[in-house]
């Protein structure tokens, strides 16, 4: 190359304090959790029966997530019909949905007093209760299974259609192309898209706070807080956060054998002909309409419930509405300045960095946020007062938290430009100047937008950290819905939550669009 | 005998529709005739095989075998299909994709794997059984799709632009098993081509597909010698 040493230098060092940085966030904040514990002999039965629930529950989650979703992605695969394409859009949507949002939307249909109880009172039987490990697996379900979904789908769409009319023309009956085909695929997609809703299942915080508790649907994550919170043990919380951190680097392990799914979105509304797919047409549709209630039934009870209710909020909606947005902003500038500077340095290197954005991924996804959050509040908390910087480590740790994904839209982004364009770049003699603002950054433009969508919405929404730092005096989007679904006010939980989801989902489209415009790929 | 006595595949005013697009077509081959299908790219070929396959169903018209409809199974129909690419399962040795050709349900009887074991042979590969597609050669990948061709004994044998991806020398190898097989058989073959080289080497007539339309067959010397003005285009006038 070209370059002067200085310019290696520099590179070398940037993308090192990065990765150092992530290395840092994760690792970092563990040991300073361990080197606090009181040992696991501190740990009491409660305790023991939170990590079995914990990984109980993940399997259980990751299990229904993934075999519902075979047939509904080999019915959405297959058959075309009015509207696929806006449901396979809105397959998507969950990943960006504050976590409590799609909780009160399912206390609506699934709750005591929700739709289902009614419509079961109403035949002369007894109300159901979302309370406990049905709650939790049920939430699990409906943030994964759509996850799960487009998973499986881009692995039929990966499927060349010759392969089928292949078999068709030979003759093939249903079980001997389940085998040709099906099966091979489904071997291949599977694994992959279980380690993922498992590791996502295992550190969710914000389920289990809201339906979880009790002697039987206590997590891990959950028992942390409640530590922290109300007993403000941080010797038990550490030593919980110390598990719930092996357990998660054992699966992360797991997840090094087993490749994770791309999270790519690319060419999953493609049709493929396939002469027979009328045969199956009556039980796809089935399958497809069920998903698609299951999926939008909450949605609509919310929208529902809150439009009518948003006048009667009081005025620190507009406070708490303004505190989120900056958090939000705050967190996706540090992780896309981050991520760029991570891609960009790495795109020279002789590197794997398909490798190293996976290891990220994995190191990500594994970190669960109490830990980071528990981490973080013992190593400021002999020096300032941890409320007082809610807001700055909130916006931090959402910032690391989006890192995988990000990275993993970045990453592959870059190394194309480099790929395709270097030497054109080297035999024109331009400039890094140039080549920078006239080459790289007008194509990085829609991923940058897309990223940047979705870190802001994503944090935009995120409840974990900011439940373990808050005071009564701050207010966000998230901890304002907490609080008054807590209150059992859910008419105006109903109205706050129609006005974080329009929030995040404007932030996520604006900055979409904005990356999509002007664009020539 | 005269020559509509000899035809065996007809397509009677078809019409086949693919999205926005649709293709015409109204001609009939003779029995074991060799016929390529020539055009430029995106303008039917592919479609008109899908259709003589029963992939496509006609939207007008009927394709008639042997003067009778035939079934609307691709299965079932009386022929075998080689595509470009993706025409071997990847997770099946050379032998089990060759044994789909026998019973596509993937049970064979003694008799069955001796047949299979024969097929390899006809075709050079008779080492490779066990071998998994990964680990051939796209020569030897199209050698056991023709294995499975020739196992399968249909009658009709299409094929899509089957080696359009190998070299000049390979090429010809594979049109001399292509030969072999169809004088084994004794097969009418339709095979889709862009190289005119191929076409003169394969075919005693070709169909030109230009502008939505598939013309009937025609002696693919005189075609050449003397092209219409849509194969002009095609094939440049340089030549």
């Amino acid at each position: 190359m070209a370059d002067s040493v200085i310019a290696i230098t520099l590179r070398l060092i940037l993308s090192g304090a990065v990765i150092f940085a992530l290395l840092i966030f994760s690792f970092g904040t563990a040991a300073a959790v361990a080197s606090k514990g009181d040992g696991f002999g501190t740990l009491v039965l409660a305790d023991f029966s939170a990590i079995r629930f914990t990984i109980w529950q993940a399997l259980v989650s990751a299990i229904l997530s993934v075999c519902l979703a075979i047939p509904v992605s080999r019915a959405l695969w297959r058959q075309s019909f009015f509207g696929r394409r806006a449901l396979i859009t809105l397959l998507g949507a969950p990943f960006i949905l504050p976590v409590l949002v799609g909780v009160l939307g399912l206390l609506a249909v699934f709750g005591r007093s929700g739709w289902i109880s009614e419509l079961l009172l109403f035949f002369g039987l007894g109300r159901i209760s979302i309370y406990g490990a049905f709650g939790v697996i049920l939430a699990h379900v409906f943030f994964n299974l759509p996850l799960a979904t487009r998973l499986l789908l881009q692995g039929w769409s990966a499927v060349p259609g010759e392969r089928f009319r292949v078999a068709d023309s030979l003759g093939s009956n249903s079980w001997a192309k389940f085998l040709l085909i099906e099966w091979p695929m489904l071997r291949g997609a599977i694994p992959g898209a279980f380690v993922l809703i498992f590791l996502l299942c295992l550190t969710s915080f914000t389920v289990a706070l809201a339906v979880g508790g009790g002697p039987k649907g206590t997590t891990i994550e959950l028992a942390i807080y409640q530590a922290f919170r109300f007993d403000f043990d941080l010797g038990k919380a550490a030593s919980l956060a110390t598990v719930q951190f092996g357990i998660c680097v054992t699966v992360a392990f797991l997840a090094c054998v087993v490749p994770l799914p791309k999270l790519g979105g690319i060419g999953l509304d493609r049709l493929v002909l396939q002469f027979d797919a009328w045969k199956h047409r009556k039980l796809d549709l089935i399958w497809i309409s069920g998903a698609a209630v299951f999926l939008i039934l909450p949605l609509a009870a919310i929208l529902f419930r809150g439009l009518g209710n948003i006048l009667t909020l009081p005025g620190q909606v507009l406070t708490a509405s303004i505190t989120s947005l900056l958090i939000a902003l705050i967190s996706t500038a540090v992780c896309i300045c981050l991520a760029l500077v991570l891609s960009l340095s790495l795109a020279y290197s002789r590197l794997n960095t398909q490798k190293i954005a996976e290891g990220i991924s994995i190191l990500g996804l594994s970190t669960s946020p109490l830990v980071v959050g528990t981490g973080l509040f013992l190593m400021i908390f002999p020096f300032v007062h941890p409320a007082s910087l809610a807001i700055p480590v909130t916006a931090f740790v959402n910032a690391m938290m989006a890192m995988p994904f990000v990275l993993r839209v970045l990453m592959p982004a870059v190394r194309e430009i480099y790929n395709d364009y270097l030497h054109l770049r080297l035999s024109l003699n331009m400039g890094r100047g140039v080549w920078l603002m006239r080459i790289v950054f007008p194509r990085l433009r829609r991923p940058i937008g897309f990223s940047v969508g979705l870190v802001a919405a994503l944090s935009m929404g995120d409840f974990g950290v900011i439940a373990l730092f808050s005071d009564p005096e701050l207010q966000t989007l998230p901890l304002m819905l907490y609080r008054l679904m807590g209150a059992y006010r859910m008419d105006q939980a109903a109205a706050v939550a129609v006005v974080l989801v329009a929030q995040s989902l404007f932030l996520f489209w604006i900055f979409d669009q904005g990356g999509r415009r002007h664009s020539i790929s | 005998m005269t020559k509509e006595d000899e035809d065996i595949l007809y397509l009677k005013n078809v019409c086949f529709t693919q999205e926005k697009f649709s293709l015409t077509a109204d001609f009939s081959v003779s029995k074991g005739g060799r016929v390529a299908i020539i055009g430029p790219s995106g303008e039917g070929k592919s479609t008109l095989l899908l259709g003589i396959s029963g992939f496509l169903q006609p939207t007008a018209g009927e394709v008639l075998w042997d003067g009778k409809p035939m079934s609307n199974h691709p299965g079932q129909r009386p022929l075998s299909i080689l595509f470009q690419e993706h025409n071997l399962f990847p997770h099946l040795s050379a032998a089990d994709n060759v044994a789909l050709g026998l019973n596509p349900n993937m049970w064979l009887s003694k008799e069955q794997v001796l047949l299979v074991d024969k097929a390899l042979d006809q075709v050079g590969l008779s080492e490779k059984a066990e071998a998994y597609p990964r680990d051939l050669s796209g020569g030897q990948r199209g050698r056991v799709g023709l294995a499975r061709i020739l196992l399968r004994k249909r009658p009709l044998i299409l094929l899509d632009e089957p080696f359009s991806a190998l070299g000049p020398a390979l090429k010809d190898e594979m049109l001399e098993v292509l030969d072999k097989i169809l004088k084994l058989t004794g097969a009418t073959a339709l095979m889709v081509t862009h190289d005119t080289n191929d076409a003169i080497k394969f075919a005693d007539e070709a169909i030109l597909v230009a502008d939505g339309h598939a013309h009937k067959p025609q002696e693919i010397k005189s075609l050449f010698s003397n092209p219409p003005l849509a194969l002009q285009k095609y094939i440049g006038t340089r030549r």
